[in-house]
């Protein structure tokens, strides 16, 4: 299968920009300096399709329309690299062997909404992913690739990092604007949407790491080259995080409407060890389970959602049959307690209690009726919170207790898994 | 003064290249964490005279990120994560083998100052579970002959510095 993103996975230097150039990069951003109009560059990634990496799918030429060109304020774009949804690993990938690959994307998006400053938010811990994309701005900067006057065009852009601190609710743009602003990670309520008001008040497209670095690929093998690969509504290839009970977990990059067992199987060698498959998060920590009979769901974003789940970052989950439901569920639920910033009162006090009810279950003091309280609280918090964070944490308990209510009514009943193992703890 | 002069110097050339002097916030933090090991409210101080923004408003932002220790740490702050890719892959084993080898609890660290062991949520190595962080470095695809070489080898460059 052509790779995009991770084609020169197995280079040491393809993250030095010699390496990349030689590789063919940074010819995309001067052929679209020399023979496209901003508007024709829009009009061109609105006609690759490509959309949204980062967990939405929203159609990336139609989000950079959105900007207003008449403001007289400055515009900005911010990269987000926050990459926090448990399972997902995929921007660190791009960001420690092709950096360069998210410069040059970073530079046609800009030129084409016309913005002269970029931000690249990397999430605090990626200390070494950040270092690798700082040196290879430093690098683009030295060879006049950044700053100001770009290859003589007359065309300013400066690429800041700005690293995080730990906080997943970063990853969401509007508290992402007021973490680069330095603010707490609070998000904000929408409208005024980012493209109108976002950054110091000013138009912001905020896109996610993947996603720029799809952009080189359109404009050097052109609109129909991309559409080839994945499918008529989900173009393009995409990077896929497999992560739990598989033989081989890694980042996997495949045309979208790929079958899912294909890259559990063939490219992630199977179930753990010959066990059985129990159940799969498609995409990303949040999203709804599939049952084993899912399995050869495609992996684009309609087919998914079709499962009755989301095709989200593309962290795919791998559950196999010693796991105890209750116990995973518990992980999940402690994580999203944990990362509500706090503002709105459903999701805080909601994840809250549901972290608390889910572990007592889990330690063997649950009581009857829980479950129902359970779905109770998961009612008050679904779409009454300013961010998606709380409908993310409800997501995947209405889930589990939809598919696994045995496990939880029998751990509440004898005090105990249902599943006889001793996994994790072997 | 706890902040040095290389510090200080990071901090004011960051700064100078936002359009806001308030963006400088949560770079002043990191390079204050770097250099200090934690964060608290002498550095927040500090910070706040390099950056001219009110102190009130440095603590405010820092204590809503939980990746900077509030308190003093040990040499090496060791955060295992306990999200479920990494929980999948025995991450709860990791743990607890982590604690008898060091000797402490949750939370808590070594007699030597060497250790703090603290558990944390996902730090995207979700393919190379179960992982921790060690300061700024990632250890990935753990197993317990790799923390006794992990922790044999930060101890030996410890005694290496400390000479």
């Amino acid at each position: 299968m052509e790779q995009v993103f991770l084609k020169y996975i197995d280079d040491p230097n393809q993250h030095k920009i010699d390496t990349y150039i030689e590789h063919g990069g940074y010819q995309a951003i001067q052929k679209v300096f020399k023979e496209y109009q901003p508007t024709e560059v829009i009009d061109t990634v609105k006609a690759s399709g490509v959309r949204g990496r980062g967990g939405a799918g929203f159609p990336a030429g139609l989000k950079w329309s959105f900007v207003p060109q008449n403001t007289g304020k400055p515009i900005y774009l911010a990269c987000n690299g926050d990459e926090s949804e448990p399972g997902t690993c995929k921007d660190r990938v791009i960001m420690e062997n092709n950096p360069h690959l998210i410069i040059e994307g970073i530079m046609i998006c800009c030129y084409a909404i016309n913005a002269h400053h970029a931000f690249i938010y990397i999430r605090g811990e990626f200390a070494h992913p950040a270092a690798r994309v700082e040196a290879a701005i430093n690098e683009a900067y030295a060879k006049g690739y950044l700053g100001k006057n770009i290859f003589g065009t007359g065309f300013d852009l400066d690429i800041i990092v700005h690293t995080g601190g730990g906080a997943y609710i970063c990853g969401e743009e509007t508290s992402l604007l007021s973490s680069i602003e330095g603010s707490r990670g609070n998000a904000r309520i929408r409208p005024p949407f980012p493209a109108v008001e976002g950054l110091y008040k000013c138009p912001t497209v905020i896109n996610n790491v993947e996603t720029l670095s799809s952009l080189p690929s359109i404009f050097n093998n052109g609109v129909e080259w991309y559409r080839s690969h994945g499918t008529e509504k989900s173009p393009g290839t995409k990077i896929f995080s497999l992560s739990g009970n598989v033989n081989k977990p890694g980042n996997y990059e495949v045309d979208l409407g790929t079958p899912l067992s294909y890259v559990i199987n063939d490219l992630g060698g199977g179930i753990q060890n010959g066990h059985k498959l129990k159940a799969i998060i498609p995409g990303g920590s949040s999203t709804p389970l599939l049952m084993p009979d899912q399995i050869d769901t495609p992996l684009d974003y309609e087919a998914v959602a079709e499962a009755g789940s989301m095709l989200g970052s593309g962290a795919i989950i791998v559950i196999d049959e010693r796991s105890c439901m209750v116990w995973v569920l518990m992980k999940l639920i402690n994580f999203y307690a944990h990362e509500s910033c706090g503002r709105c009162t459903p999701c805080r006090e909601g994840t809250a209690w549901l972290k608390q009810l889910i572990n007592r279950i889990e330690n063997g003091d649950g009581q009857p009726g829980d479950i129902e309280l359970i779905l109770d609280v998961c009612d008050n918090i679904m779409g009454r919170t300013i961010c998606p964070l709380g409908d993310a944490a409800v997501m995947p308990v209405r889930s589990f207790i939809q598919h696994f209510r045995d496990e939880f009514e029998y751990h509440i009943e004898h005090k105990k898994c249902k599943v006889e193992t001793d996994y994790p703890f072997v | 003064m706890i902040l040095k002069e290389s510090t200080i110097k990071e901090i004011k050339t960051r700064m100078e290249r936002y359009p806001s002097r308030r963006s400088a916030i949560l770079p002043a933090l990191t390079a204050a964490y770097r250099q200090v090991g934690h964060l608290d409210n002498a550095v927040y101080k500090e910070i706040s005279r390099v950056i001219e923004i009110p102190y009130v408003e440095i603590a405010e932002a820092a204590t809503f990120y939980t990746m900077f220790p509030k308190h003093e740490v040990g040499k090496y702050l060791i955060q295992v994560c306990h999200n479920i890719s990494c929980s999948l892959r025995g991450a709860d084993n990791m743990l607890i083998y982590m604690q008898e080898k060091l000797g402490i609890k949750m939370g808590e660290t070594t007699d030597d100052n060497l250790f703090t062991l603290i558990s944390v949520e996902c730090l995207g190595g979700c393919s190379a579970a179960p992982m921790m962080q060690i300061n700024q470095d990632y250890y990935e695809d753990l197993s317990r002959e790799k923390i006794d070489t992990i922790f044999a080898d930060l101890r030996a460059k410890a005694e290496e510095e400390g000479k």
